[in-house]
């Protein structure tokens, strides 16, 4: 019984062994010529982007030793259950060469990807082709021991060096297979242990830190909750306007309506009167979905991009406020409406509570960041912290990556910045 | 009168060609896209245009685009614009080129039919209709500090109010139900506080209370 279990165990571990052998042997004749393949064509098409042919070869390169890697991470979980984990960042979509092939050398996993192929293909190489030389290297010996070192030891003086044995004759040939023996009985439950050496060294190169994305994942799933917070508020009050103003301004006139209908022959001075009652529920009606639209998305905002919409922001404030703005392009619908939201809220602020007389907004993107900074001549004082009005805008813009800094020393000036990472289209 | 009308939901441009039609205005062309809207406005020469701000294709200020656009080409082209939403930066954009024959009101005015035939008469003979809620906005604005505005009455303001919009003595006479007589001198009043000339040509003056307004921005 006892003896059964052990066998068992026996033949599994040799066929682990073995497998991992087998695996490694694979993995080493693959590694090399695709890590080269991949790491000469990626040095060639970095080389050849001031021509401008490496700005169209270099995503397509850099694509392939994505496949490499992946196809690196998925044996790793298939044959030794290590997860390496792959955060490659989304590219712009339909971007042009130059900055498609930016982004790209930004994302830091596509620069721990070409990293990984020079390690992959030295380092890598070894650790794959070790397990495999220690399972087959006693098997060598064994057959010299069992008679092969007849093909080599033809003459007397030839020897046929196994490890430290010199093979001379039927005895020593022996001796070369108790050294087999003795290899074997010493590595074999090594082998899989040094293949999953393989991949935890893949792993230590193309994986990200892990506290970093720990961290990351935190800071994702606050944002995710506030934006999902926000957005549920915001319908509600939008069901709530809606509810209480203008539907029940649209049934009054309905109603106003059906009286006149009735009245027109017998009282029309009354019927008059109540036409124009209507008229004005209408209007009042009209005046109120045109809040909640502003509320919603303002259409100087559709209509023409951040700029515009934050200069007739500008526009509609009891002081004078002066806007530059240097934008290249338009961001993404979010992230404008996000912006506009947050500044239109800054501006707010500094109306009802900095006793300013003058307020700039400055709106420019740099090296990947819209930056927009509020100055107002104020009496300063205004904190970033809890409870202001400061720290909401710094969740919504958080469900960006955004930022919020806020300088505000007591008798000013009062400086906001707002800084969100995104593109310009 | 010839009207070429660009408003692209079928139910509100349907009614203002009943409008304008039942007020006695030929209607040259009612279209429904920016492109359209170019083209009508280079092919057919309208005493007046009326057009939404928001148009096809782009959904945006396509319509006010191709508005500004056509009075580059032709200027003092009389371009009456609606919208249902008015912004000063918009209103400052068709006044910039200071020709007059321009016009910006809410898509609202027109619940008024004869006000706002009103309006696209005054536009089309080369006065200004401003709505009252730009004017408002601009005139709270400069309120707000010492400024020469602060000295009008509030009988002086309500007329400032009516002539920005662009409204004649006449009519700001006939909306205050006070004689004519008492416009003018309310007005020369306005004028001497807020250190304008004096002009008979409408326009001429409503540019004038509106470039004052603007100042210093």
């Amino acid at each position: 019984m006892n003896t059964d279990k052990d066998r068992t165990a026996f033949r599994t571990r040799a066929r682990e062994a073995l497998l991992a052998a087998v695996q490694g042997l694979v993995l080493a004749v693959v590694v090399l010529p695709c890590g080269v393949a991949f790491l000469a064509l990626t040095l060639v098409s970095v080389a050849l982007v001031p021509l401008g042919i490496g700005l169209v070869t270099t995503p397509a390169v850099l694509t392939g030793v994505r496949a490499l890697a992946d196809a690196r991470r998925r044996l790793a979980a298939q044959w030794c259950g290590i997860r390496i984990p792959a955060v490659y960042r989304p590219l712009p979509r339909s971007a042009n060469p130059w900055t498609r092939t930016v982004a790209l050398f930004r994302d830091p996993q596509v620069r721990r990807d070409v990293l990984w192929l020079p390690v992959d293909m030295t380092a890598g190489f070894v650790t794959a082709l070790v397990p495999a030389v220690l399972v087959f290297y006693p098997v060598q010996g064994f057959l010299v021991g069992a008679g092969l070192w007849r093909a080599y030891v033809r003459e007397p003086g030839d020897t046929y060096w196994y490890g430290f044995v010199p093979v001379t004759g039927p005895v020593t040939a022996l001796g070369a297979a108790a050294l087999g023996a003795l290899v074997l009985a010493l590595t074999w439950r090594l082998t899989p242990r040094l293949l999953t050496a393989h991949f935890r060294l893949a792993r230590a190169v193309l994986g990200g830190r892990r506290g970093e994305l720990a961290e990351r994942v935190r800071v994702l799933t606050e944002t995710r909750r506030d934006a999902v917070d926000t957005s549920a508020a915001e319908l509600r009050r939008i069901e709530r306007d809606l509810h209480d103003g203008a539907q029940a301004r649209l049934v009054a006139m309905g109603m106003d309506l059906g009286t006149i209908e009735m009245l027109v022959e017998r009282d029309p001075a009354q019927a008059k009167q109540l036409l124009a009652q209507a008229r004005r529920n209408s209007a009042e009606a009209l005046a109120e979905l045109r809040d909640l639209v502003r509320g919603i998305h303002p259409p100087v905002l559709a209509e023409r991009g951040l700029g515009d919409a934050v200069r007739a922001l500008a526009l509609r404030l009891p002081m004078a406020t002066e806007v530059t703005v240097e934008l290249p392009g338009r961001a993404d619908a979010p992230v404008e409406s996000a912006a506009y939201f947050a500044v239109s809220e800054v501006l707010t602020n500094a109306v009802k509570h900095s006793g300013a007389d003058r307020i700039l907004v400055d709106m420019h993107h740099t090296d990947g960041r819209l930056r927009i900074t509020v100055t107002d001549d104020g009496r300063g004082g205004a904190a970033a912290g809890a409870g202001s009005g400061l720290a909401g805008i710094e969740r919504r813009l958080g469900t960006f990556d955004g930022v919020l800094a806020v300088s505000s020393p007591a008798g000013g000036p009062t400086m906001v910045t707002l800084e969100i990472p995104c593109v310009l289209s | 009168m010839r009207v070429v009308l660009a408003e692209d939901l079928f139910l509100l441009r349907d009614g203002l060609v009943r409008m304008l039609e039942a007020y006695g205005f030929e209607m040259a062309a009612a279209v429904e896209s920016g492109p359209e809207l170019t083209r009508a406005l280079a092919e057919l020469t309208p005493d007046v245009a009326v057009v939404d701000v928001r148009l096809p294709p782009t959904h945006t200020d396509e319509g006010l685009q191709c508005a500004l656009a056509a009075r580059r080409a032709r200027p003092g082209l009389p371009v009456l614009v609606l919208s249902q939403h008015v912004e000063q930066l918009y209103a400052r954009e068709l006044l910039a080129d200071g020709t007059g024959g321009v016009g910006y009101l809410l898509k609202d005015r027109v619940f008024d039919a004869d006000q706002f035939v009103d309006a696209v008469r005054r536009v089309a003979a080369g006065g200004t209709a401003m709505d009252p809620q730009v004017i408002r906005q601009l005139l709270s604005r400069r309120s707000a500090g010492d400024q020469p505005l602060a000295r009008l009455t509030p009988r002086e303001r309500e007329v400032l109010e009516l002539m920005a919009q662009g409204r004649s003595n006449a009519g700001i006479a006939a909306q205050l139900v006070v004689t004519e007589r008492a416009v003018a001198k309310h007005t020369s009043n306005i004028f001497a506080k807020l250190g304008l000339e004096v002009s008979d040509d409408d326009n001429r003056r409503v540019l004038a209370v509106l470039a004052h307004l603007d100042r210093d921005r």
